[in-house]
């Protein structure tokens, strides 16, 4: 086994054991660990941004394009609204960086809101249509009962989400209703993913045991 | 000639006429008009409801009073802001890890204005960790704008909102720490949040601080539900933010969605009632793509 490989992992059985101090309580190895992955991590990103983000998507179409291939000179208005950005370090021009921040969130906010309104809205409302009587005769029981569900589960969430008035009366029982239903998903999400955090917790010890402990698996310790 | 007072109004109403009639008419026949008619109705609905919507943004900036009810979550934010500053301790406040191009943070950094005016009113120490880089430099500027309209600009240094990495479990790990070795007497955690949700919510609640959660992240409320002592549910979120800020864009906003909604409601029970009855399905189909 290479010295990388070896490495590699006792560092990462280091840091994993450092990281799991914290059940005791706060710890020197768990602030190593903390403040070594918040600093590696942002060098991290910074060169990932940079190399394939920055340098392919702006640099090489605007400054170096391929030969054959006309500069994008478009990519300019990006280029000086993420200059502008730094205006905000110059008291006097500071308010200029606003409007980079303004033409993100107004770009964002009108594809967020057909996205959405395609994608989530309109597809649940239609899924929500059903029919509690086919071909003259009531589909059976069970089947019935979760159509009902889903509707009245929908419409009385629905309810829940009005904020125009005051729950009370008829309104309030209803919606009382949806915060049932609301809390029930809740409780089988919850479950849902503990399984899922679980198979992670257990992802890592198995590379404990595995890897670096070489118990069953001829690991590196 | 006198000027129509609620234009979009008009607007909304006609194509909401029209929208039943094209969606018994596509039954028979196919109707271009030039446009990509399999995206008819998402076209109908944007106009109808950006219309309701604007409505209302045009009488809450016309000064009518628009109700919104009080939300359970909120009457806990100046009671958690007064306990940190019984004790003399700092509030934290995690606007979640996405970036402004998600809704959910705009909301937040309109609820971190009103705790930062609170904050700054009774000289509270708060700290604004972030995960975003853009979040970062919109909260900041929202927390010194707060500031400022508290009269206290001279607490507002740069430590207040402070960036700490891009990862998403490093900046959980350096945030729990933070929670854990500061001890801050209220953590706010608003916005959108993913796996770190519970990491957070768990390591603030064994500090004993109040939490108040928000997020629309269907996935991450229960965690924030069993964790947290108040949790803004999915849109509440949203309402919170408008209620606090009482800005007439907001309040305008939350009021047209509720017309949608009911509009939505309304649809969905005729959908239903004539599925059922009648075993049309032209009402249902209609909302999807064709």
């Amino acid at each position: 086994m290479d010295f990388g490989t070896v490495a590699a992992t006792w560092l990462g059985a280091f840091f994993t054991l450092c990281i799991l101090s914290f059940l005791y309580k706060d710890n020197p190895f768990f602030r190593f660990a903390e403040s070594v992955f918040a600093g590696v991590s942002m060098g991290y990103y910074i060169g990932n941004t940079f190399g394939q983000t920055f340098v392919p998507n702006l640099v090489h179409p605007l400054f170096t394009p391929p030969a054959g291939t006309p500069r994008e000179w478009i990519l300019v208005i990006p280029l000086l609204l993420g200059f502008l950005l730094y205006t905000r370090y110059i008291k006097k021009v500071a308010w200029v960086s606003r409007f980079s921040l303004a033409i993100y969130v107004g770009y964002y906010t009108g594809v967020n809101m057909m996205q959405k309104l395609q994608g989530e809205v309109l597809p649940q409302s239609a899924d929500t249509i059903l029919s509690f009587w086919r071909a003259g005769t009531f589909t059976n029981v069970g089947e019935w009962i979760s159509l009902l569900v889903v509707v009245v589960g929908v419409l009385s969430v629905l309810v829940y989400f009005f904020f125009s008035a005051e729950h009370k009366g008829a309104i309030g029982g209803v919606s009382r209703l949806g915060i049932w239903f609301l809390m029930v998903s809740f409780g089988a999400a919850f479950g849902y993913t503990i399984m899922g955090r679980i198979s992670i917790l257990i992802g890592r010890v198995i590379f404990l045991i595995n890897q670096w402990l070489g118990i069953g698996n001829g690991g590196v310790a | 000639m006198r000027k129509h007072p609620f234009p979009e109004v008009s607007v909304a109403a006609v194509l909401l006429l029209l929208a039943p009639g094209y969606a018994l008419a596509q039954a028979s026949e196919e109707i271009t008009w030039g446009l990509r008619m399999e995206n008819f109705a998402a076209l109908i609905l944007f106009v109808v409801f950006s219309g309701v919507v604007m409505t209302f943004i045009r009488l809450a900036r016309g000064g009518r009073d628009l109700y919104i009810r009080r939300i359970a979550g909120l009457n806990a934010v100046e009671e958690a802001i007064g306990r940190a500053t019984e004790l003399g301790k700092k509030v934290l406040y995690v606007p979640g890890i996405m970036s402004i191009d998600e809704v959910q943070t705009l909301a937040s950094l309109a609820v971190l204005k009103h705790v930062a005016k609170h904050t700054a009113q009774y000289g509270t120490p708060l700290e604004v960790p972030n995960k975003d880089p853009l979040t970062y430099a919109a909260a900041r500027e929202t927390v010194k704008e707060a500031y400022l309209e508290a009269g206290r600009p001279d607490l507002f240094n740069e430590e207040v909102v402070n960036y700490v990495t891009y990862d998403q479990f490093a900046y959980t790990a350096a945030v729990s720490g933070k929670m854990v070795r500061e001890k801050p007497a209220a953590n706010f955690l608003v916005g959108s949040f993913y796996a770190e949700s519970l990491l957070l919510a768990e390591a603030g609640q064994s500090t004993g601080a109040i939490q108040i959660a928000g997020t629309a992240e269907v996935a991450q409320l229960p965690f924030f539900v069993t964790t947290c002592d108040y949790t803004l549910i999915g849109e509440e979120l949203y309402a919170a933010s408008a209620y606090l800020s009482r800005e007439p864009v907001m309040l305008g906003s939350i009021k047209g969605q509720d017309i949608v909604k009911f509009i939505l409601l309304c649809w969905i029970v005729l959908g239903i009632l004539i599925f059922t009855f009648i075993g049309n399905t032209a009402m249902r189909d209609w909302l999807l793509p064709h």
